[in-house]
């Protein structure tokens, strides 16, 4: 009620400042127009639950049961739940949020979303392009129909996604699909290449200062070419490229700007904190169910 | 710096004049129409099996049994070729085809509801939401189309990129409207007065 009144009250006096902000004020209704047209939730973990139906225990506990499975096999489940998807219909707004979400791998497209829309009493599977051929529209509904559905019947809902995640994953490990990207050794050789290319960075301003642009840049991109090979036992195509780019980057200076931008998000795989979709993609398979 | 200038400005008229977009358009609308007829092949391939599971149980629903047999093989005579988004005519045609297609699914769905061994019958739960699932593929693959040529439109009629694709002979592509929607929404003029069960649901 008393958010109601304070809408009446911001839009009587958006009215009248109309008169005189006019101009001002119909570019923001169209903003605001706009935004309520996407009103689609952004997924930036693996559980997002609008409505507080699971325990903070419950969410962390699926939170790491996907995230194992995300290391181990590379494919991302994501669940939301919501307390409505009104006015669309839950089949329009999945495909929304997995547009928007993205979830799954790049070019592989192994992403799958269980939207359960609670008070609708609705819930959708939407799978990505790649799951398709593991998890097909007949099947998806028998792990809703068969699995989730008896679960929320009686009310226990963290029960049915448990179990509907639980089964997806089995029926994901059936699938041949590309390895994870990096496994933990991969990761240290991610460290060393940073470690080396920083390194050599210095080291290249240094000689650039002292001998010359072209002549730093070249000992330095040798230097650390070396160091990468010999020292920290990197592949040899990864220690060529440390120096070629080391080179590049101090002897070509005018370039050394964007080098370093481009290699902005090279950690950034790994991170826990900042989970989102891969760039899979979703054409609407899947599907829908209620209780 | 001048230099650098004059090039900007280059590239801002030369793409202004809106080529380069007419050809990624273009293509994105190629690659959306296929994926619309990839769907729709799909569902003409899950309709001989629905039938055949629903004549098993229902026989004796002739009418609805043939009408969607009818429309299946209408649809299949048609041409479903990439080269159709070129021809309006063609394109709403084929458009018309597939929505008798629609409807004449849903009413064979909608009759099946009155047959619980038939709606307890595994084969035809997974036909059911195959055909479900196939539907909701092609509502997303149309948007998909539909968006790809608003983009495309626009580029096409809009000053002075609208040049440019008359010089080429870039024409604006048809697209699904409502108004066809409704058109194809009506039931076909097939005599089916007995026993019209659709209240499904």
């Amino acid at each position: 009620m008393r958010l109601q009144r304070l809408l009446v009250i911001n839009m009587l006096s958006a009215i009248f400042l109309r008169a005189r902000y006019g101009a001002l004020f119909f570019p923001l209704l169209f903003c605001m127009m706009a935004w309520a047209m996407v009103g689609v939730p952004e997924l930036s973990s693996r559980v997002t639950d609008l409505t507080g139906t699971l325990s903070a225990e419950q969410v962390s506990a699926l939170e790491n049961k996907l995230a194992a499975f995300e290391a181990k096999k590379g494919s991302q489940i994501a669940v939301l739940i919501v307390p409505t998807t009104q006015p669309k219909d839950i089949a329009e707004f999945g495909i929304e949020v997995a547009d928007l979400a993205q979830i799954g791998r790049k070019g592989i497209d192994d992403g799958v979303i269980l939207i359960v829309a609670k008070d609708d009493r609705k819930l959708r599977l939407e799978v990505g392009y790649g799951l398709e051929g593991v998890i097909p529209d007949a099947i998806a509904k028998r792990v809703i129909a068969e699995t989730i559905t008896p679960h929320f019947k009686e009310g226990d809902y963290a029960g049915g996604i448990n179990a509907g995640v639980d089964q997806l994953m089995t029926l994901i490990e059936g699938e041949v699909l590309p390895a994870p990207s990096e496994s933990s050794g991969e990761n240290l050789g991610e460290g060393s290449f940073l470690f080396i290319l920083i390194g050599g960075l210095i080291a290249g301003f240094v000689l650039s200062v002292m001998m010359g642009r072209v002549m730093g840049g070249l000992l330095a991109g040798l230097g650390s070419g070396l160091m990468a090979a010999l020292v920290l036992g990197l592949a040899f195509s990864i220690a060529v490229f440390v120096g070629l780019m080391v080179f590049f980057i101090v002897g070509v200076r005018s370039t050394g700007g964007r080098g370093w931008s481009n290699r902005g998000g090279f950690g950034g795989s790994s991170g826990g904190d900042s989970w989102g979709g891969g760039g899979g993609r979703f054409g609407g398979g899947g599907a829908s169910g209620s209780w | 710096m001048f230099k650098r200038l004059i090039v900007l400005f280059m590239m801002t008229v030369l793409s202004g004049c809106g080529y380069n977009t007419l050809q990624s358009g273009d293509e994105a609308i190629k690659a959306a129409w296929a994926e619309v007829l990839n769907q729709y092949q799909r569902r003409a391939d899950l309709v001989p099996n629905l039938v055949n599971v629903v004549k098993g149980y229902a026989a004796h629903e002739k009418d609805v049994l043939t009408e969607v047999t009818e429309a299946r093989a209408k649809v299949g005579s048609l041409q479903a070729t990439p080269e159709l988004v070129n021809d309006e005519q063609a394109f709403q045609k084929f458009i018309a085809a597939q929505g008798q297609m629609t409807s004449a699914i849903s009413r064979l769905l909608g009759v099946a509801e009155n047959y619980p061994q038939l709606k307890a019958d595994g084969l035809f739960r997974d036909l059911q939401a195959q055909l479900e699932g196939t539907e909701n593929r092609i509502t997303v693959a149309r948007n998909r189309y539909i968006a790809a040529v608003k983009d495309y439109n626009i580029t096409v009629r809009s000053f002075p990129s609208n040049l440019t694709a008359m010089m080429f002979g870039y024409k604006a592509k048809p697209s699904f409207t409502v108004e066809n929607e409704q058109a194809i929404a009506k039931p076909p003029i097939v005599d089916f007065g007995a026993p019209a069960t659709t209240t499904g649901h």
